[in-house]
């Protein structure tokens, strides 16, 4: 594989390929609906950057499905980071400039490390970790990835471990909530509700102005369950500082100009329609949008006109133009495969077509968008992730 | 087993971009054409499920879009209003605005909230009998279990009060197969194939929710008989092709590529179809849409996914 590189940008130069844009930046963060390629397109950017950049790459995913782990030729990666083996470069062809990392998100283990960072003593941690509250929230709620998704990556970050981190997104609801989900962390434990809630039962009870709510929340919750929230907050509380302090970092490090973010759809409505509404988010936070990348992409010739009209004429002269290669076989079969894929030309050209308009339509893109054609083969190692990769560095 | 429309509730979920939101939709109309009064709910807050039925903007309060058919979006805020002024006949109206920030605030940050607020609505339908089947158009895989577990969860969490009065019901109509399924939607594809394995097992090990059915999206049309393809080889041939460019009046090459890359789709995804029909229960009902090659996904997409599902049905 070449290793010949284009100068990077310089700084503040606009990049015009994913090569410099990676090349300038500490942090990328991959992001889109679901099921258009995201992990596989973060795996295959940092797996690039790791093979022509040099330096040590590390590829975060949060995604459940464990999926980068086969690609990348581990058998199973956890919250430690473990290097991609030389062998599987060696194996794909490729002698890499820098060294590829891979770690997966476990939720509950960042959580339960993250608690074990913040609580002023082990008396705390313990409490705090046993808390069924606590259990619920860190295991099995949805919300709770996105955040620590985040907190995670400002760790990795401040480690300065890595000279370039590229992050793969939990699979949300809005592609907005993990971009929230720090604030949202921060403003929830300075706010004044919880203050009361941890306030010393006996005040609690004779504050006259929390009194309606303290009645209702027993009716509705039972006081069992108040109290469990109570000492789950109250023990939260000695950590409040440090959080607060902390999720103030992760949302400046997302703002950071090291930082930037990678917008993945395929043409299809849906997708682009949530890209959109992405890129959108992240300019009224201005957040840095790096590049645009498209997947599956079906091939321009599909959408020629002239072609159409060819394709046409299999459909409906089949039997006469098989008749110019009557040495094929049966003029009947022949006829028949000459209208199949004269019809099938057709039918794909209407999803080209559709596909063409959709990005036209498009109504803001970066400086850096890539577009991937349809792969033949599932992508299962490193080799396919660099093909892959080939087709949106430069 | 009870027929899928014969269900009161049907979780409608998949891996994004197989076309969840277009199933949902589309079971939500046949129900409606045969004359269930039926409920379409979208959960995901992106709004789209309008665009599925052309028929205007959906609101937490439920349209009718067509005789029958009803939509809503799901509304986290206007739920837990709806859910204290029906459930527990607070008499307090008055303090209703402040109390429902605190606790729109809580379901902000404290996660659950939202997720028993979403699934309690969904089942308050079913258990007030307001509709014959309520259709959810729900969050995606990764996230289903989270969302369908809730209930357990807080029941585990809050051992009296109210709450778990409420809770123990919802429970009840989930947990029953006679009245509540769950529809995955898969795609021939790797991806798609994979999570739905997994969310088939999770749903197995960490709820008592029944899967229905999983639905096929996108399945290609088988282009050659084995006959067919092994002509089509033979047509390949550059003499062939320069013999029927001249005969048809224009280039044929792009044509046989894209039939070239037809066949190839088809045959990946055939392999992936096998997978999963291999590691799934046979007495699952598995059910087959085709790839439809149409200009949109509106209404006309969404009418001709439903026939070919009620075929299928």
């Amino acid at each position: 594989m070449a290793t010949t590189r284009k100068p990077p940008a310089a700084p503040g130069d606009k990049a015009r390929t994913l090569e410099q844009l990676l090349a300038t930046k500490e942090i990328v963060i991959s992001c889109g609906s679901g099921g258009v390629g995201k992990t596989t397109t973060a795996a295959a950017a940092a797996a690039m950057a790791a093979t022509h950049l040099g330096g040590k790459v590390l590829v975060l995913t949060v995604d459940p499905a464990k999926r980068l782990a086969n690609a990348l030729g581990l058998e199973r990666f956890g919250n430690t980071e473990t290097r991609v083996p030389h062998e599987a470069f060696v194996a794909a062809g490729v002698e890499p400039r820098g060294e590829l990392w891979a770690a997966m998100l476990d939720t509950k283990q960042s959580w339960d490390d993250l608690v074990a960072r913040h609580a002023p003593d082990a008396k705390t941690r313990e409490a705090i970790l046993a808390n069924s509250i606590y259990q619920n929230i860190s295991g099995r709620f949805v919300q709770s990835h996105d955040y620590i998704a985040m907190e995670r990556l400002y760790e990795i970050h401040s480690s300065g471990t890595y000279d370039l981190i590229v992050v793969d997104t939990p699979p949300t609801r809005s592609a907005i909530d993990f971009l929230e989900a720090p604030d949202r962390m921060g403003d929830f434990f300075s706010s004044k509700l919880l203050r009361w809630l941890t306030a010393p039962s006996k005040s609690r009870v004779m504050s006259l102005a929390s009194k309606p709510f303290y009645t209702v929340a027993d009716r509705i919750l039972g006081s069992q369950f108040l109290e469990d929230i109570a000492e789950f907050f109250s023990l939260f509380q000695a950590m409040a500082p440090g959080f607060v302090e902390r999720a103030d970092a992760v949302t400046r490090t997302l703002a950071d100009r090291r930082t930037t973010f990678l917008v993945v759809s395929t043409l299809e409505a849906a997708p682009l329609h949530e890209a959109e509404y992405f890129i959108a988010a992240l300019d009224e936070r201005n957040l840095h949008l790096g590049a645009l990348v498209l997947n599956k992409v079906l091939p321009s010739y599909l959408r020629r006109t002239a072609t159409a009209g060819v394709a046409k004429r299999l459909t409906s002269d089949a039997e006469a133009l098989a008749a110019t290669v009557s040495d094929a076989g049966d003029p009947a079969d022949t006829a028949r495969v000459l209208a199949t894929i004269g019809e099938s030309f057709l039918n794909y050209q209407v999803v080209a077509k559709r596909e063409a308009e959709q990005r036209a339509g498009l109504a803001r893109t970066p400086d850096v968008v890539a577009a991937v054609p349809y792969f033949d083969a599932d992508i299962h190692d490193l080799g396919g992730l660099l093909q892959l990769g080939d087709q949106i560095w430069r | 087993m009870t027929a899928l429309l014969d269900r009161k509730l049907l979780f409608v979920t998949g891996k994004g971009g197989v076309g969840k939101s277009t199933v949902a939709a589309s079971l939500g109309l046949l129900a409606a054409e045969e004359g269930k009064r039926t409920l379409v709910c979208e959960v995901d807050a992106k709004g789209n499920l309008a665009d599925f039925y052309e028929a205007g903007p959906t609101s937490f309060a439920a349209r009718e879009l067509q005789p029958n058919l009803w939509a809503m979006s799901m509304n986290t805020e206007e739920s837990l209003k709806e859910y204290l002024r029906l459930q527990l006949k607070i008499p307090l109206l008055a303090k209703i605005g402040p109390l429902a920030r605190t606790f729109d605030f809580i379901a902000n940050a404290a996660p659950g909230v939202k997720e028993i607020l979403t699934i309690g609505k969904l089942a308050w339908e079913v258990k007030e009998h307001h509709y014959d089947l309520v259709v959810v158009d729900s969050v995606a895989s990764g996230h289903i279990v989270g969302q369908l577990t809730a209930p357990q969860g807080i029941n585990e969490l809050v051992q009296v009060g109210m709450v778990r009065n409420q809770t123990q019901w919802m429970l009840d109509i989930l947990t029953d197969p006679a009245k509540t399924g769950v529809v995955i939607v898969s795609a021939p594809e790797e991806m798609p194939v994979a999570e739905t394995l997994e969310l088939a097992e999770r749903l197995d090990a960490e709820t008592d929710v029944d899967l229905a059915a999983v639905v096929v999206n996108r399945v290609l049309p088988e282009l050659f008989t084995e006959r067919e393809e092994a002509l089509f080889e033979v047509l390949r041939d550059p003499r062939r092709i320069d013999a029927l460019t001249t005969a048809a009046g224009g280039d044929v090459t792009p044509i046989f590529e894209a039939a070239e890359l037809a066949v190839t789709l088809r045959r990946t995804r055939a392999g992936h179809l096998a997978v999963l029909r291999g590691q799934l229960d046979p007495a699952l009902p598995l059910l087959y849409v085709p790839y439809i090659f149409t200009r949109s996904h509106g209404a006309r997409a969404t009418r001709q996914v439903a026939e070919f599902l009620a075929e299928e049905l």
